[in-house]
Order: C-alpha cells, then sequence, then structure tokens
C-alpha cells in the first residue's frame, strides 16, 4: 500500500471515528463540568470533579435502577439461551414430521413488529397481576425467534452422523445436547448472550409501560424521568447518570465486539 | 397362503414407534418456546386484530362491536395519513443512510492498518448506546441556548435554529439521531460479511490492474450482498418501529411532524385510553412491515448473490 493512500485512510479513519465518538466524549466532558460552564458553552471542564456522579447517585436511585436493569438483563439472558438452544436442537437433531412448518412459525413471529402486540401484552400482563414487577419485565421476552434461528445455523455445522453415532452407543439425546452440541457452540451461545444482554438492557417502551414504581424501575426509564426534572438547570448530572448507564454495555461491546461480529454475521448469511 | 414376512412387520413397528417418540421429544425441547411466543406473540396478534374491532373501557374491555368504523375513522382521518406519511419518510430517510454509512465505514475498517482494532471500537461502539441515553446526549446538543449545534451556528455568525421544535427540521433532527444509533450494529455485520469473502478473489483483480473502484462494484458488493440484504431487512422492521427518541427528543411534535406510527398508537392507547383505534393502528403497523418485507424479499431474490 503506498505510503499516501495509507495517509489518506489514516485521515478518513480519525475524522469518521471522531464523528462517531464525539456525542459520548462530550457528555463524559460535560459530567465534570458545573452549571456555569455548561450555560458558557465550554468543551472542555476546567476540573474533573467528581461532583455531578455523587449529585446522580444521591438525587434518584441509580444503584438500585442498576441492580435491577442487570438483573432483568441477565435473567432474560439465561432464559433465552436456554429456551432457544433448546428449540434449535429440536429443529435439528429431532426429525419429527411438521418441523418445518413449526420452524416457519417461529421466523414468522420475527415480522410481527413488537409494537403490533404491546398493547394486548400490556392488558395481558395488567390481567395477570404482573404490573410494577420482574416477571413482566422478563417473562415476555425469553422465548427468541432471532436466537432459534442464530442456533439452529450453527447446530447444522454438526455433522448428524455424530449424532447417530451417540445414538448407537447409548447417549441419550440430552446428553448429547449438554455435553456436546453446547460445547461446540461456545462462540454463538457467547454472540447471542451478548446480543440479548445488551437488547435488554437498552429496552425502552416496556419498561415504561409496565412500571412506575421505583423498586423495578430500570436505567432507561430512571435517565427519562431524571432528564425531565432536571431539565435545563443540571446537565452535569444528567450526563453523569448518563455515562454510569452507558459503561456497562459499552464495556460488554469492547470486549465483545470481535466475537459478536462474527458470530452474528455467521448466523445471518449460512 | 403365504404367512406375512415377519422383518417387514417389525421394522414398520419400531418405525412407527421411533416415529411418536420423536415427535413427543421434539415438541418437548420446543414446548418453553412455543408457549411463550403463543402467549406473547401469537395470541396478542390475535387479539389486537379483535380489539380493533370494538370500542374499549380504560381497561382494555371490549364494549360495543364497531366492526370497521376504527378503521373507516382512521382512513378518514387527516392525522392518521400524516403520521403514516411521517413513517413513511422516516424509514426513507434512516434506512438507505445508515446502511450506507455503515458499509463506508466497514469499508475503511477491513483495511490492512496498524491500529485498526481500535477504529472498529470506535465504530461499533453505538451498537452499545440504549435509545435513552442516545436521545438524551443529542438533546443536550440540539438545546437552543447551550447545545454545541447553534454555539458553531453563531460561530459562523448565523442564527439560532431550534432543531426540535421547527416542524419542518424536527425530523431530521430525529433521523440524524437514529441513523447514528443504527450504525453501530450495521457496521458490525458489514464488517463480518466483509472479511468473510476470500482474499484470491482481490490477488486475481491486483494481478490484473484493476481500479478500487471496478474490483468493489464487481467482487465487493456481489460478495456483500447477502449481508447487505440481512443488514437492510433489519433495519427496516426496526426504523417502522421507532419510538423512543421521539418520545424523548419530540414527543410526537412539533405539529405531529414526528408523530410516526408507533408514537401514535401509543398515545391513543396509553395517554388517551382508545384501545380500539390504537389496536386497528398495531394491525395496520403489522400489514405495513410485512408488505415493505416482502418487497424486500422479492427485490433480494433478483439482486443477493449468494455463493
Amino acid at each position: 500500500m503506498s505510503k499516501a493512500k495509507k495517509t489518506g485512510l489514516y485521515i478518513l479513519l480519525t475524522v469518521s471515528g471522531f464523528l462517531m465518538i464525539f456525542p459520548i466524549l462530550y457528555a463524559f466532558l460535560i459530567s465534570f463540568m458545573q452549571g456555569g460552564e455548561v450555560l458558557q458553552g465550554k468543551i472542555i471542564p476546567s476540573s474533573f470533579s467528581l461532583e455531578n456522579y455523587s449529585a446522580a447517585f444521591e438525587r434518584t436511585p441509580l444503584f438500585l435502577y442498576i441492580g435491577n436493569t442487570f438483573l432483568v438483563s441477565l435473567m432474560v439472558m439465561a432464559g433465552e439461551l436456554a429456551l432457544a438452544s433448546l428449540a434449535a436442537f429440536a429443529f435439528v437433531f429431532i426429525r419429527f414430521k411438521g418441523r418445518e412448518l413449526l420452524f416457519f412459525l417461529f421466523i414468522s413471529t420475527m415480522m410481527i413488529p413488537g409494537e403490533s402486540t404491546v398493547i394486548p401484552n400490556f392488558l395481558t400482563v395488567q390481567q395477570l397481576g404482573w404490573i410494577n414487577s420482574f416477571t413482566a419485565l422478563t417473562v415476555p421476552f425469553m422465548a427468541s425467534a432471532f436466537g432459534t434461528f442464530l442456533l439452529r445455523q450453527q447446530f447444522k455445522t454438526i455433522p448428524y452422523e455424530l449424532y447417530e453415532a451417540t445414538r448407537v452407543a447409548g447417549i441419550s439425546r440430552f446428553r448429547f445436547f449438554w455435553n456436546i452440541v453446547l460445547p461446540i457452540s461456545r462462540t454463538t451461545l457467547f454472540t447471542f448472550g451478548i446480543y440479548s444482554f445488551l437488547t435488554t438492557w437498552n429496552m425502552y417502551l416496556w419498561p415504561l409501560l409496565v412500571t412506575n414504581d421505583e423498586s423495578v424501575r430500570t436505567v432507561q426509564i430512571g435517565l427519562k424521568q431524571m432528564q425531565a426534572q432536571e431539565l435545563s438547570t443540571d446537565w452535569g448530572v444528567v450526563m453523569a447518570a448518563v455515562i454510569v448507564v452507558i459503561i456497562p454495555t459499552l464495556l460488554l461491546l469492547f470486549f465483545g465486539q470481535k466475537q459478536l461480529r462474527k458470530g452474528l454475521t455467521q448466523g445471518a448469511i449460512k | 397362503m403365504s404367512a406375512m414376512p415377519r422383518v417387514p412387520i417389525q421394522t414398520k413397528h419400531v418405525k412407527v414407534v421411533g416415529s411418536k417418540w420423536q415427535l413427543a421429544e421434539g415438541l418437548l425441547y420446543l414446548l418453553p418456546s412455543i408457549l411463550l411466543l403463543a402467549v406473547f406473540t401469537f395470541y396478542p396478534m390475535i387479539r389486537a386484530l379483535y380489539m380493533s374491532l370494538f370500542n374499549t373501557d380504560s381497561q382494555g374491555n371490549p364494549l360495543t362491536f364497531s366492526g370497521f368504523a376504527n378503521y373507516t375513522a382512521l382512513f378518514g382521518s387527516e392525522r392518521f395519513w400524516n403520521s403514516m406519511k411521517v413513517t413513511g419518510y422516516f424509514v426513507l430517510l434512516t434506512v438507505p443512510t445508515s446502511v450506507i454509512l455503515a458499509l463506508f465505514l466497514a469499508l475503511l475498517a477491513n483495511e490492512k492498518l496498524k491500529g485498526i482494532g481500535f477504529f472498529r471500537t470506535i465504530f461499533s461502539s453505538t451498537m452499545g448506546m440504549s435509545v435513552g441515553a442516545s436521545a438524551i446526549i443529542w438533546m443536550f446538543m440540539y438545546n437552543p441556548s447551550m447545545g454545541l449545534f447553534n454555539r458553531l451556528l453563531n460561530l459562523f455568525g448565523l442564527e439560532d435554529v431550534q432543531w426540535l421544535l421547527e416542524p419542518n427540521i424536527a425530523i431530521y433532527a430525529v433521523a440524524i439521531v437514529t441513523i447514528w444509533m443504527h450504525t453501530g450494529f450495521s457496521f458490525l455485520i458489514l464488517l463480518g460479511g466483509l472479511q468473510n469473502i476470500d482474499d484470491k478473489l482481490y490477488e486475481s483483480a491486483r494481478i490484473a490492474g484493476v481500479s478500487y473502484w471496478y474490483s468493489l462494484r464487481k467482487i465487493t458488493l456481489p460478495m456483500l450482498s447477502p449481508t447487505l440484504f440481512f443488514v437492510s431487512t433489519v433495519q427496516l422492521i426496526n426504523a417502522f418501529q421507532t419510538f423512543g427518541q421521539i418520545d424523548i427528543l419530540t414527543a410526537g411534535g412539533p405539529l405531529e411532524s414526528t408523530n410516526v406510527i408507533v408514537y401514535s398508537l401509543y398515545k391513543d392507547a396509553f395517554i388517551n385510553y382508545k384501545f380500539g383505534p390504537a389496536s386497528a393502528q398495531a394491525v395496520i403497523l403489522f400489514f405495513l412491515v410485512l408488505i415493505v418485507t416482502v418487497i424486500q424479499f422479492r427485490i433480494g431474490e433478483k439482486k443477493v448473490h449468494y455463493q
């Protein structure tokens, strides 16, 4: 590669990277500013004081919201991984009549927009008495057609002959699933797990509808409330809360990016 | 009379038993997913259809049958057609732009350069950004007096713009936020797709001395087309379901200029407690996404190149 081309690429990369990261960087810088600095339109804070961060935790139960959201995200992740892998295993290794039709029905649920079902689901959850509960935040999301599809693609790469050999040897189906299929599919399970955690952590509309009590509130709704209360008074504190909320998912993405890229791409194409 | 052979009978017997057993066990593995999808996806879709034919009380209980009155009222309503127009325009603004931007970034990040991993992390970072956090950050940047954008305008001697309060501008302001948010996911998938393309194809092209743009058109894009198709389809479906950034940034305003169909049905159902009309909009949203996806797959059949 010529030096000129390399230089040009680095310039493009730097400019693009700056534009993509700027909003996050800007929020980070504002999270250290006092009210006066924000009003003056400063870009760089005069000091890196953590006052806004402690204020964010004092004025709103941010720890509780974070704890709630971690719990919900981990529960949904575990549920989705379990149910999707069982379903994908059935679709690949258990050859029963009607499985193609059933798989089509599964996939068709990916075509139904969540917002088309949000009204009846809200009424269902209300009638079940699940409003303001972790059950409402987790159970409806544990079945995942996308996850089933992704894992089915992965499981299909395992030779069927291997499965038949274990059957002849008298190993049970579930043992084959648990001791062979899942370990071989670690990468895809990891990919789907990250994806599941990210989407649950970042969920907005459903938590907005089914929670109105602080004890079960999640961070995204907490941010919305905080922004509404602090509007035009303490942007520094709001931005501190924003930074606290995005750190877990940005870290997860940072460490899992390569895995996520490979896993999602393979699932999408094969 | 010759006796029936025993072996065929036994074989048939075993096969039948095995077949039933496989069905039972298969369904057993599928049962948790089927149950949840039935309760939270299929049943509510049917119920939405049902509710759209009724007037309901504030708890969503059907009161009086109204047939297609909710639909005819919608189709006769200027407000509904406005939200359809806004939704369509919003999708057109955001989907092609974010896919093209993601492709550009993926092509950049696919180059073999020192430190490229750092840029890959930055380009995918918006995938970790929630709609709540993103909307609040951008809301501040759009702030009329303190926001960065108006600061930049003032720097060049230009007047302030009310980014979120001017009917002709607000939809672009929200679209930019949406494009930025969705680029991370698309970038990640497209980069993965680029990395799956066989290097030998490019070596042959280099030996033949073809230009970068020629190999982009003849090698990269055809080989990447399945990935592009997947990303476009996902982003299309996502764009129709845009809600959070609109709720925080504009609440469907100003003057309903950002009142996409999802926001409209949310207001009807959960602010105005009109579950009948809201359900009708939910059903219409479903068919909208279905139609667009079918069209997308038709185009895909012609354009997508599977190796």
